[in-house]
This record gives C-alpha cells, structure tokens and sequence, in this order.
C-alpha cells in the first residue's frame, strides 16, 4: 500500500515538476518576457503609465491610399486598390519619457492599418537601416552594457568593449547606424521595418520582405548637431509640418523590399544588397496630431506581429520577442496610473 | 442509465479529446509567458484551441444534461461524493470561463483577436483598458486554478484506482471492461 502510495507520489509529482519546468521555475536565468522589460525599467528606471521603449511620442492619423502595386506579392487586403485608415505614433527610442529632443536618438514611426473587414496591420518602424543587435539576448545585453555610470553619466568603457567583443556583429552595425546623415525632423525621415516579414500571395507562394516609409517631400535642411532650447524641438517641428499639410500634405510612400532567395531573414543587423526589387505600394497621408493624453494611440500596442492574412512573420528572432516583450510593456503600463506626456494637448494646439 | 456502469461512447470521447486540449493549454500558456522565442508560435496555437475548448465545452454540458453521468460505486460515501460533485462543477465552470476571459481580455485591450488566416472573432466586450488589466489577471489566477484542481482530479482518480481499487476508471474508460 505504501509503494503504490509512493506511486501516486512519483507520478502526480512527475506531471508538477513538468509544468514548472516549462514555466521557468527551475531556470531563474532564463531570458523571460517580463525579465526583458524587467531591463528596461532598471536601465530607465520606472516610468508607470509609460511605454518601457520609445516613451516619448505623439499620436497621429491620416490614410493610406494603395496603389494596388503590391497585389501581385501579397494577398492582404491593405494592398487591394483603396483607402484605409491609419492611427500611428511618431517617438523617440529609449525609456525616458522626458528625453530632450536631440537629432542622434533614432526616431520612430508606429502605425495601425485598419482594414474594412476587421483584420488589422500594426507595425513599428525605426529612421536606422538596420537594427544594432540581432537577438533578444544581444538586446539585452547591450541594453546592460551601455548603461551609464552614475559617476560619469557615460557607460562603462570596459563594459561596452566585452559587450562589442561577444557581439562583433553589433560593433560592425552601430558604426553603420551612427554614420548615416541624420535628416532634420520625423517628417523628413525614412523609417524602415528592419526585420523581414513575409508576403503571401493569393496562390500561396511566399516571398520574404521588408519595408520603409519613404518621405514624399523630404526638406532640405539637415538636422541641428547641438541640443536645442526648446527640449520637444523635433516633436514642435512635426507639429507645424501636420498643422501646413493643406498647403503640403505629409506623406510617404510604402516602400517593399523584396529580397532574392538566400538573403538572410533572420538578422536584423544585415541589410541586403541595394540592388534588391523595390515595389511602391502606395501611400501614407498623415493629416492629423494629437496628444498621447487625449489620443487613440497611447493604448495602442503596436505589436509588430498583429497582421493579416497575406503578411506572416520571417524567422527573425527580434519578431516574436517583441511581441512578447510589447505585451508585456502593455499590460504593465495601461495598469498604472497616468502622467502628463512630454507632449501635452496645449503644445499639440499651437 | 443503464450502460455497464459507465459514461456513453459520446461522453467518455468528448473527456479524454478534452482532457488532452486542456492539459495541452495549461502547458501552453505557462510556455509561452515565459519565452521570448515561442511567444508567437505558441500564442498562434493558443487562442484557436481556446475557442474549440468553449465549443467543446457547450456540446459537453448539453450532452451531460441529455445523458447524466453512470452512479458512483457503492463503497463512495456521501461526502466523497460531494467532494467530486463540487469539484466536476468546478471544471465545467473553468472550462466556460477560462476561453470566455481570454476572449474578453482582448475584445476589451481592441487586439484583432485571430483564430486562423482571416479568421477571426468580433470583441464580445467594449474598449476598456481597465477590464483588459482584470481579465488578464484573472485569466492567469484561473488557468493556475484548473492547473492545482486537474492536479487533484488526477490524484483522486489514481487514489480510487491504486489504492481503494474500485474501479471508479471503468466509468470513463474507452478499453472495455468485464462486468462485475
């Protein structure tokens, strides 16, 4: 009686000990989704109401009109000739909410597409060519290596230098990233989709992609060097570019890289060759901006996996961790209490 | 009813395909909170094999209601058989609830909540990110529940198999059984 209680014992203790292992019990180690954003808030310190990324922003929303260019590669409804709605957000990286404006800090550009038959698009996209770590782990580890140092409001040399020496592909693509020419406000920017995504067409075949926003009148002025008196400079700028559209409406057009077999998918720190088929699928018109406060935008997740039939993940990484680390950002910040954005409804107003 | 004592075909089928759904998603959602990589593929398998659970789950409380469960063995005494009349009551209520919250947690954040390709459901519950927090929550507090109350099933049924030996099994078992 005793050894088939024992039994018991081992086979019901079998099933439990199962299910904390594939929960993470026993690997206090291992690179969650929450001990993700868990970095982030350590490295940013924590900043509730906010995003734990690209904190600082602003709402915005236009249309865009397809083209009908990129049928032929995809069969989602976005691409179909026509008209749909779009709520987006223009940020600047990083988890400070208060950051002064400064032309070094990649900008971003997050829009939802929302299709007449319920499906929606949500995509994130950064004014770099390619994205400076290739892993989540890369990420996080850089995220650690280039903390700055209380004592010296720099990072730790010594840090930087192993965290360059383990990932020799993020030194190659953070010089790439920090000599591109910076162009002077997000109105002039081309923001790029940086991992790669597949296109499936209405027979089912499958190519792999990537896109960019391409500004349709980009200025000609290039971007202040120094710090600028005004700390949401940039963010002002965007401003009265949207408050002018009806004498130049602010616009883009949707760019599709299409790459040849072979060209890696799964690496975000390696651009493919610039001879690559480009199609113009159509274009974004940004009529409208809003505060975060007031807008639709603020309780957006721009989970970059939120797609329609048509549009499918690549087999890169960055994708699904940031899926899973935006979930989480999400849940925790929509929780908390709200502060006043950096950006406010009176500054959106003048 | 009178079928040898057991559960009808029916019945002992719809337990065991769902017995498998239902570990297989407890397994599923406590993976995928915990990984940066399987997140998506994971998440993709989730929210479909929820949604067949809840119409499982509606065809199987219909069919408990048309064809009532074979009586418990003589040698159960009544608060035993209160304990497992409770706790069967139990995991019909997580069997509703646990897909209803999961689909109302993200009706209520606006997610496109996708079952497969174009297929997708309408949000059941209005925009509030405050019901999304709840229900997110409650949706892992319940799923533990069921995890901790299949835990005490199992052992139950190991319990009156092992050790009363009662043969409480060939109720719902699919191989046959000599009759008593």
């Amino acid at each position: 009686m005793l050894a088939r209680l024992a039994l018991i014992g081992v086979i019901v203790g079998a099933v439990v000990v199962a299910f904390a292992y594939t929960g993470g019990w026993f690997s206090p180690h291992r690179l969650t989704p929450a001990r993700f954003v868990d970095t982030f808030e350590a490295v940013n310190g924590l900043h509730p109401g906010f995003r734990r990324n690209h904190a600082k922003g602003v709402c915005v929303t236009g249309y865009f009109a397809s083209n009908g260019n990129a049928v032929r590669l995809s069969k989602a409804v976005v691409f179909k000739p026509g008209r749909v709605p779009v709520i987006g957000r223009f940020a600047l990286a990083g988890g400070q909410p208060y950051v002064p404006d400064l032309a070094a800090i990649v900008r971003s550009m997050a829009l939802v597409f929302v299709l007449p038959d319920g499906e929606e698009w949500r995509t994130g996209m950064n004014n770099i060519p390619i994205f400076v770590v290739g892993t989540p782990k890369a990420f996080r580890d850089q995220l650690v290596a280039f903390q700055a140092v209380p004592a010296t409001g720099k990072p730790d040399p010594a840090r930087v230098h192993a965290f360059f020496a383990r990932n020799p592909e993020s030194a190659r693509a953070i010089h790439t990233v920090l000599s591109r020419t910076l162009p002077a406000g997000f109105a002039d920017s081309t923001y790029n989709s940086l991992d790669a995504f597949r296109f499936i067409d209405a027979a089912g075949n499958s190519v792999a992609v990537r896109w960019s926003m391409v500004p349709a009148h980009p200025g000609e002025a290039s971007a202040p060097e120094a710090p600028q008196q005004d700390k949401n400079y940039l963010f002002d700028a965007l401003i009265s570019r949207v408050h002018q559209a009806s004498q130049q409406p602010l616009q883009w057009h949707l760019i599709i890289t299409i790459a040849h077999p072979g060209d890696p998918t799964d690496d975000a720190t390696i651009a493919w060759p610039e001879n690559r088929e480009q199609v113009d699928a159509g274009t974004l018109t940004i009529d409208h901006i809003e505060s975060e406060e007031t807008g639709a935008c603020r309780d957006i997740n721009y989970d970059p996996l939120v797609l329609p039939a048509g549009i499918a993940a690549s087999d890169d990484p960055l994708l699904s961790a940031r899926s899973a680390a935006y979930s989480q950002s999400f849940t925790r910040r929509v929780g908390e209490a709200k502060e006043p954005s950096a950006v406010t409804p009176a500054e959106v107003r003048e | 009813m009178s079928n040898g004592g057991k559960f009808t075909l029916f019945s002992r089928l719809l337990h065991w395909t769902m017995a498998a759904m239902i570990i297989t998603m407890l397994f599923i959602g406590v993976a995928m909170v915990g990984s940066l990589s399987d997140y998506h593929r994971l998440v993709s398998i989730h929210r479909p094999l929820g949604i067949a659970i809840l119409i499982l789950v509606i065809v199987r409380y219909i069919n408990r209601r048309v064809n009532p469960p074979p009586p418990f063995p003589a040698s159960m005494s009544s608060a035993e058989r209160s304990v497992a009349k409770i706790s069967e009551m139990t995991m019909y209520a997580m069997m509703f609830a646990l897909p209803l919250i999961g689909w109302g947690m993200l009706s209520a954040a606006r997610y496109p909540i996708v079952l497969y390709g174009p297929l997708h459901l309408p949000p059941i519950l209005p925009h509030s990110t405050t019901l999304y927090v709840i229900l997110r929550k409650l949706h892992t507090i319940v799923a533990y529940l069921f995890f901790f109350t299949f835990i005490a099933h199992f052992s139950a049924m190991l319990f009156h198999t092992l050790i009363m030996r009662d043969h409480i099994l060939d109720r719902m078992a699919l191989w046959k059984v000599r009759r008593v």
